[in-house]
């Protein structure tokens, strides 16, 4: 076979292969928010229950993506769950914002919602967050609607 | 056997025949194994001597095992990835979230089919190639006329075959993942009407770069190790007969198909435990 050929054929193979990959890691997958991972800062919050909520779940406010979750731990002192998050550095938040754990859609994946306070200073890198919500256990919303139920029957 | 005759009466004879058959087998098995091994070793050992001397043999083998596969790779992934579409959106539709169809295919490429599918598709494309080529090489006694001539056939048959090989296989199933993507797109949202903006944003949101992407990279590419490894064996091992070279391209597509499903069981059960 003519040298020129081939390479001009191998060319046009690992050209299409590595345009594939970028395909797939920009179009397809998160690579272009992966990547600028280093102008983030970690916030910290305590919850009671955190229901399903996974690491790399979003964190997210007005429904934006600010950040993602990085690493989520039992404190066995408290008896709480501990989540820290990395929020980008383009975004701040007043040092009273509060968090809860919400859910997409009746049974969509559970993510982080912050909620901007009115204090003046700002969140700094290793903060921790006080007001905090659990997520929504569905058993015990149950349980308190039966209840509520069983007492307003009780009242008439 | 006049030699086993001292072991008593006939009935005790025919039970340790048995053995000696479960027995014979299971030496065999490991005694290809080792070899098997062995042969896997030089080939990398060998590897430095194949790519100073003869880098554009390992060219041509991209050529061969990568470039003539280009066509049924693009071919099915465009349709597996149509047939995803089109499966996924009839179940997804009946939960009201068909928009999840992007995230269900593109995470079923990424993750499986990508570099599976691809992998087995070029085990029977490109692996019974290599196989035959080097069974009727050592058959028509190319191979010992190098030794003669004192050129390594590691070095100048094996090694160009393996790099090749092991090259071609992760952009073989990026571009089989790719595709897929676009067939499922064409199906769902051109044909079907699904938003456009929900497939990708989905799609977006669920696939990780490093968690799905790369870890289906660092899947075919141990497929491809394993794929032209046992097909190169196989070509190296088969008895220098026409039986004996159509038995080995028939074992290597077997072999390396069930290889294939094995690692990938492995592997899966390594890289994605309770993500």
């Amino acid at each position: 076979m003519d040298k020129t050929i081939l390479d001009l054929w191998i060319g046009i193979f690992v050209t299409l292969g590595i345009a594939a990959l970028f395909v797939l890691a920009l179009k397809v997958g998160n690579a272009s928010t992966t990547f600028n991972t280093g102008a983030t800062y970690r916030i910290i919050a305590d919850f009671d229950n955190i229901g399903g909520l996974k690491v790399r779940a979003p964190v997210k406010s007005a429904g934006v993506v600010v950040g993602r979750v990085d690493d989520i731990q039992f404190d066995n002192r408290k008896f709480v769950a501990r989540v820290t998050m990395n929020v980008d550095r383009r975004y701040e938040f007043p040092k009273d914002t509060s968090v809860s754990i919400l859910t997409s859609g009746l049974l969509g994946e559970q993510y982080i919602g912050l909620e901007a306070g009115g204090d003046s200073a700002m969140l700094k890198d290793g903060d921790a967050l006080k007001l905090t919500q659990s997520a929504v256990v569905l058993e015990k919303l149950i349980g308190q609607f039966l209840y509520n139920k069983a007492a307003e029957g009780g009242a008439k | 056997m006049p030699r086993t005759s001292s072991w008593g009466p006939p009935v005790l004879e025919r039970g340790a025949n048995a053995f000696r058959i479960v027995g014979r087998r299971v030496t065999n098995g490991v005694w290809r194994l080792g070899y098997a091994s062995r042969f896997f070793l030089l080939t990398l050992t060998r590897s430095a001597l194949s790519f100073r001397r003869f880098r554009g043999l390992t060219f041509r083998e991209i050529y061969f095992a990568g470039v003539l596969s280009l066509i049924i790779i693009i071919v099915s992934g465009l349709f597996v990835g149509m047939v995803l579409g089109l499966q996924g959106y009839e179940t997804l539709q009946k939960y009201g979230s068909s928009e999840a169809v992007g995230t269900l295919v593109a995470l079923s490429l990424v993750r499986e089919l990508g570099p599976v599918v691809s992998a087995l598709l070029f085990a029977s494309r490109a692996g019974s190639a290599m196989t035959a080529e080097i069974g009727l090489m050592k058959a028509t006694e190319q191979i010992s006329a190098m030794e003669m001539m004192a050129v390594d056939p590691i070095a100048r048959v094996i090694g160009p075959r393996f790099w090749g090989g092991v090259l071609s296989m992760p952009l073989l199933a990026a571009i089989f993942s790719a595709m897929g993507v676009f067939g499922g797109y064409l199906i769902t949202v051109v044909v079907i009407g699904v938003d456009e903006g929900a497939f990708w944003s989905q799609m977006q949101n669920a696939v990780d770069f490093r968690q799905d992407i790369v870890n289906g990279v660092i899947k075919s590419v141990v497929f491809g190790v394993a794929v032209t490894a046992i097909a190169l064996f196989e070509g190296y091992d088969a008895p220098p007969t026409a039986e004996g070279v159509s038995g080995a391209t028939t074992r290597t597509v077997v072999t390396s198909s069930l290889a294939i499903l094995g690692l990938d069981f492995v592997l899966t059960a390594f890289m994605f435990k309770g993500i």
